[in-house]
């Protein structure tokens, strides 16, 4: 098993920072936005997202939530053990916002598919973003593409692309795994 | 977070005796999932898309057969429907080909109520498609139970360690002994109260405890559980009359007030309002019955869902 990393330290804080800026020119003040993170691992993402753009914003209060895209899934059944569920809380209905989906990577966009598919039981938003800190090109099973991308790589099926937080991981840093 | 690796340990939900623990434990922390599902605005997934579900009632039912369809319907499953009533079963057909019979159809799970004890079991060995047992006989209620320790759950923040008295038509009642499983095994203490002739008699050998006055249950217990009287399933008599009853096991409001605590009352339902328990306790903030009957179409999307990965 060979290990790259692609991202750590403060090359990462400064990935952050550019993805909070880039959101601040198509969103302003957020009072139109709401940012949903998916489960289970773009929740730090988004968390991480948001704590930035409070020391932007120290007084914005920007609507966010959780979103979990299980039941949308479409490999149900087609796979070895349960899918099992993560909660949603997404408390507000986001009928004529601008979603901001965030996960933490981009591979073959099924799971954003599926999450635009859950995003329909909230309302009907003006529109939807996708925001992700990792995307891995050329390995889309639909036509996705993320509005925002921290940063691109090119890998293959068999490589791993693996996110770690400092909050549950110790550290910030972006890993590619060959060999697995 | 659960592991994505967690699967039941059974294809068919025949009872909650042949349940473990995690499985017990799975299909509850997934319920809460499909609870938060029903409670939105849109209040239907597409996990089941491609699965036909079958519900078979050869007995009355309510509050199982709507909350189960529902349950279908909210996982976007295709369901057929059939009672035996106005079915070929009453032309003589056996239950093996009826059911087969549906099967040819392509369907993949089946949704049962049986008046015998074991039907499911039986056709479970008999059969491909998985099986549900929404009631068979006086022996098990799987769902109604899952359903109860649910509520309890969400009024307790756990199951273990609480007090439930069970009250009423213990020896007609699947409820009953779905109930005692399901508690026993998730750590509750459980008492059966009511006359002599509707407790069965080796009843403790479930390590339950048995008890012949309501005031000492109530005393007792933090949850009621209060059991309709089944008198359909009655040949002979248990008790001399309904009133005679009611005034000895029947919950009403006096003798609710009269304990120094406030206890949870819970009912399977249907209620026998003024024999087993009064309108104004059914009705009272004490009562979650219409609790359990929301959560009822959680719970079952969970087994539903949870069942329908293990044929894959």
């Amino acid at each position: 098993m060979q290990t790259l990393k692609l991202l750590d330290g403060s090359k990462f804080q400064i990935t952050i920072q550019r993805l909070c800026h880039q959101l601040i020119e198509n969103h302003n003040d957020f009072s139109e936005s709401v940012i949903l993170g998916i489960q289970p691992r773009g929740i730090y993402l988004a968390n991480r997202i948001l704590a930035q753009l409070k020391l932007i914003f120290p007084k914005s209060n920007i609507k966010n939530g959780i979103l979990d895209v299980t039941f949308f899934r479409d490999d149900f059944r087609r796979k070895e053990g349960i899918l099992f569920p993560s909660s949603t809380q997404i408390d507000f209905i986001i009928e004529g916002k601008k979603v901001i989906l965030i996960d933490d990577v981009l591979w073959t966009g099924r799971t954003i598919r599926s999450a635009m598919d859950a995003l329909q039981a909230f309302g009907r938003p003006d529109k939807v973003e996708l925001l992700t800190l990792v995307d891995r090109r050329y390995s889309r099973h639909v036509p996705i593409e993320a509005n925002y991308i921290g940063i691109k790589v090119d890998t293959i099926n068999s490589q791993k692309v693996k996110v770690s937080w400092k909050e549950t991981d110790g550290e910030d840093q972006v890993i590619l795994i060959s060999g697995v | 977070m659960a592991n994505q690796e967690q699967r039941l340990s059974t294809k068919h939900l025949l009872g909650i005796k042949e349940l473990t623990i995690h499985d017990i434990e799975l299909i509850l922390e997934t319920a809460k999932n499909f609870k938060d599902v029903i409670n939105r605005p849109i209040k239907k997934v597409p996990s089941l898309r491609d699965i036909t579900i079958a519900n078979i009632f050869f007995e009355n039912s309510t509050r199982t057969k709507l909350s189960f369809e529902l349950a279908e319907k909210r996982l976007s499953a295709d369901t057929i429907n059939f009672a035996a009533s106005s079915s070929s079963v009453s032309k003589g057909e056996t239950l093996i080909d009826t059911v087969n019979n549906i099967l040819a159809m392509k369907v993949d799970m089946v949704v049962m109520r049986h008046p015998y004890a074991g039907a499911g079991v039986f056709l479970s060995k008999h059969i491909k498609a998985q099986i549900i047992n929404a009631g068979d006989g006086a022996h098990e209620h799987p769902t109604q139970a899952l359903l109860d320790a649910f509520s309890i759950r969400e009024k307790f923040g756990e199951v273990a360690g609480k007090k439930i008295a069970i009250i009423g038509d213990v020896l007609h009642s699947r409820v009953a002994l779905s109930n005692i499983l399901c508690l026993k095994k998730l750590g509750a203490e459980v008492l059966v109260c009511g006359p002599t002739t509707l407790i069965p008699k080796y009843i403790g050998a479930l390590g339950v405890k048995v008890e012949h006055d309501l005031l000492k249950a109530l005393n007792w217990c933090d949850v009621a559980n209060m059991l309709r009287i089944q008198l359909e399933r009655q040949e002979t008599k248990f008790f001399p009359s309904l009133r005679e009853y009611s005034m000895n096991y029947g919950l009403n409001k006096q003798i609710l007030d009269s304990i120094d605590k406030e206890i949870i009352v819970m009912h399977p339902g249907p209620i026998n309002r003024g024999v087993e328990i009064t309108s104004d306790v059914a009705d009272s903030k004490q009562s979650i019955i219409l609790n359990q009957v929301e959560n009822g179409v959680a719970v079952r999307m969970a087994v539903l869902y949870l069942l329908a990965n293990q044929s894959s």
